[in-house]
């Protein structure tokens, strides 16, 4: 890239670049991890209403085959992931650390046969009310992270149009790689996927963003494009947080979201990668979402790799199966910067769960008060000024915070303690701040 | 791994950058050390030990204030080491170990830890030490001497050694029998203010002047905090805003009346602009946050040490014009908030 290109072109001003640590999985290929001996499946893995079990203990079910409907429309139906028999509706650990309600499923030896419940379709002949139903269906929900159901992006409040369907393939996350062997390995389904997304919203074009240390990615796209002139292929200067659909959309588009505000309002509707090659597999033979990509990776585990795990798999079994090493000290789903560190190995993997990041020690510096370098105020990627926001929640004006310096904006995506040098835990800091807020709006 | 294994629960971001505050303090000390090894070999052994006097004194205060307020010593984040380098390299090469000692203890006692220690002080703490001196005792610390003195490294200058509230040593005697050239204890700044005979640009440049210990050489200090700003330790735009617009309010004065004011090159290179805008109105706590805000600190600066150059009493304004910005940078970083993305409106501050 050029000079030039470099001052003139799309790129995301704030925000920094880290160090990547994507060599360890980004050239080895998507592979199946066996079942585990016990599936567990929770009905809330998604945003929104659990779904509904709709199977009982002892019921012999089918892999694929719907195991619980969805409880209304923001909610999402849950499919078997594996030919076996259900044990028990019970209880089960989840990534954020509290109970909930699963289904416990023991696959069968050797089963490997698949049901696909629903008739063949294509979308040329389905209205987009027919496709935001199938869409809900297949249980697809946004695999980048979110898992935000995708079928409702696809039906945006009344009055408001999309004309541009942007995909997200940045994945500015360090060590993961998940979208990015999906990019190259089903770049087809993934095209396929943005022109469902297309028809259903009545867009009339996509824009598929991608960080520009993936231009392979790019260029297997750009293939499987061919000349289609509907959908463009973008790349872009990696930096992280580019994948955080508000600073992609003004990388792109130079739109931007309002506050508290989505993408819809300004006629965007954003998906992830890997979402719509799942929907661009799916749909066609309406199938049901039951297994993802994970990538398996860090300093704690021998055998890294980008797993194609059955959802409901114990966090434990996965970790046996990408050889971890005994001196794994904490274990983060997604991404170093956003991830959520998990409690316990019995918790399973979810439709969100895009990464498994097996640390074997974290540092932690010694904690000074903050000198104001502004090394935050530099880096925020919302503009905001996380120094100011962090005396504030030290002196625990909570409030101020959310009143006068916009904290609610704040998504959390840690580039403020990645580079503090006084090492204060701003982020945890503003979670709280959050919470604190939250509670304190209740009780009024 | 096993069953039983214990996994540690944190929030994210699990990365950091690795910077630290040990870390930016200690690579301040360490672009500082060139320029006490230059003021060494311009003042010699007074030198030494005024530098030497004043770190020490910083150390000891902060170790000791710490202690008493019963906390754990903060003396490990290298921050005291450099308001005592600082110090010690604003204060003149002869002046008296005991005051330097008093105006460490005031720098770091008042000046800091009242406050609550590194982060909470208003002020730079070396400059409250240094305007504490210049108001007790305005004699000796305006009382300058040459630069490159014979035997400069086997005797003190006779000021040096002196003990407090005694009469003042002869300093007077000394400089004449020392001196080499033309060298005189008067500053450029002094001579232009005082006598109107100006210096060579050049030797101010490089440094062999008189002046406070570690102001004169501008091209090593530059280079110094070129060094900062390559490894992302300084921020480049206050130094840069305050060296900028000083010259630019200088030359606007010089066009007026050049035979009276002198030009901004003069300005840059003469007392401590170079110094001060590198080292001192960079310290991070006394700065504002903002970007746009950096860009108003540094030339409301610059602009206020020109202007008690040029208007005022005192030869030099760069101490009280930092200070002054000091107290300023709270109002600066309240009225240069950042547009949120996705806000209409700023974030305000009431």
């Amino acid at each position: 890239m050029s000079f030039l290109q470099t001052l003139t072109g799309k790129r995301l001003w704030r925000g920094l670049h880290v160090d990547e640590h994507k060599e360890a999985t980004e050239k080895l290929p998507i592979r199946r991890m066996p079942f585990a001996p016990l599936l567990v499946i929770p009905l809330s893995q998604h945003n929104g209403a659990p779904a509904i079990p709709i199977v009982s203990e002892g019921q012999e079910v089918v892999r694929g085959e719907p195991i619980a409907n969805a409880a209304g429309f923001m909610s999402i139906p849950m499919h078997a992931p594996a030919t076996g028999i259900i044990r028990k509706l019970a209880l089960a650990p989840s990534a954020r650390g509290d109970l909930s309600l699963a289904i416990w499923l023991a696959p069968y030896d050797s089963a490997s046969q698949e049901i696909l419940y629903g008739a063949p379709s294509d979308i040329a002949d389905m209205t987009p009310e027919e496709i935001v139903q199938a869409v809900q269906d297949t249980g697809v929900v946004g695999l980048g992270g979110a898992a935000f159901p995708t079928h409702v992006k696809l039906r945006p409040p009344a009055g408001r149009t999309i004309d541009t369907v942007v995909v997200n393939g940045c994945e500015c996350e360090p060590y993961l790689t998940t979208d990015h062997r999906v990019m190259l390995e089903q770049p087809a389904e993934v095209l396929y996927g943005a022109r469902i997304a297309m028809k259903a919203l009545g867009a009339s074009r996509a824009v598929v963003g991608v960080e520009d240390n993936k231009m392979d990615a790019v260029a297997a796209l750009r293939k499987a494009n061919g000349g289609n002139p509907e959908i463009s292929i973008e790349s872009v200067p990696a930096k992280y947080p580019q994948g955080a659909e508000k600073m992609l959309v003004k990388v792109l588009l130079d739109r931007e979201i309002p506050s508290a505000g989505l993408p819809s309002e300004v006629g965007l509707a954003v998906f992830n990668v890997a979402t719509l090659a799942q929907l661009g597999e799916l749909l066609p033979r309406r199938g049901g979402l039951i297994e993802r990509v994970v990538t398996i990776t860090g300093p704690g585990v021998r055998k890294p790799g980008n797993y194609l795990v059955a959802l409901g798999t114990p966090l434990r079994w996965a970790l046996e199966q990408a050889a971890c090493t005994d001196r794994v000290s904490s274990v983060v789903l997604g991404g170093p910067m956003m991830g959520a560190a998990v409690g316990s190995l019995d918790v399973p993997i979810t439709k969100g769960v895009t990464g498994i990041l097996v640390l074997e020690h974290e540092v932690s510096g010694r904690i000074h008060p903050c000198i104001k370098c502004a090394a935050c105020v530099g880096v925020c990627p919302m503009s905001l000024n996380p120094s100011r926001l962090g005396l504030l929640a030290h002196k625990e004006r909570y409030q101020e915070m959310e009143t006068d310096f916009h904290l609610l904006d704040c998504f959390e995506c840690g580039c403020c303690s990645y580079v503090c040098p006084s090492h204060i835990p701003l982020v945890q800091y503003f979670r709280i701040a959050k919470q604190i807020n939250r509670e304190r709006k209740a009780r009024v | 791994m096993t069953a039983s294994a214990v996994l540690e629960v944190r929030t994210s971001p699990h990365a950091h950058n690795a910077m630290s505050v040990e870390k930016i303090m200690g690579h301040v000390v360490f672009a500082l050390l060139p320029i006490c090894a230059w003021a060494v070999w311009l003042f010699g052994i007074s030198a030494l030990a005024l530098i030497v006097t004043t770190t020490g004194a910083c150390l000891a205060t902060e170790h000791v204030s710490c202690r008493l307020s019963g906390k754990n010593s903060s003396i490990s984040d290298f921050s005291a080491i450099i308001t005592g380098l600082l110090l010690g390299l604003t204060l003149p090469p002869g002046l008296p170990l005991w005051m330097a000692a008093l105006g460490s203890f005031i720098a770091v006692g008042p000046g800091k830890m009242i406050f609550g220690g590194l982060g909470f002080n208003v002020f730079n703490p070396a400059l409250v030490g240094r305007a504490f001196l210049q108001a007790a005792f305005p004699v000796a610390i305006t009382a300058y001497t040459p630069a490159l003195a014979l035997g400069r490294f086997a005797e003190f200058i006779p000021s040096t050694l002196a003990w407090p509230l005694m009469k003042a040593a002869p300093v007077a005697d000394w400089i004449t029998r020392v001196r080499i050239d033309a060298f005189t204890g008067a500053t450029p700044l002094m001579l232009q203010k005082f006598d109107h005979i100006s210096t060579d640009p050049w030797s101010m440049f490089l440094g062999q002047r008189a002046g406070s210990t570690g102001e004169t050489a501008a091209l090593l200090i530059l280079v110094c905090g070129l060094f900062l700003v390559i490894r992302k330790i300084m921020d480049w735009r206050v130094p840069t805003a305050m060296l900028l617009s000083a010259m630019a309010v200088a030359e606007a004065f010089h066009l007026s009346d050049p035979a009276r004011y002198p030009g901004p090159l003069f300005v840059l290179l003469s007392g401590g602009l170079v110094l001060g805008a590198v080292f001192m109105a960079t310290d991070p706590v006394g700065s504002p946050v903002t970007p746009r805000g950096m860009w108003i600190y540094g030339i409301l600066m610059g602009t206020l040490t020109v202007l008690i150059r040029f208007l005022g009493g005192l030869a030099e304004g760069v101490m009280y014009a930092i200070l002054l910005g000091n107290a300023f940078s709270p109002l600066i970083d309240n009225i240069t908030q950042p547009r949120t993305y996705g806000q209409r409106k700023k974030a305000v501050a009431k």
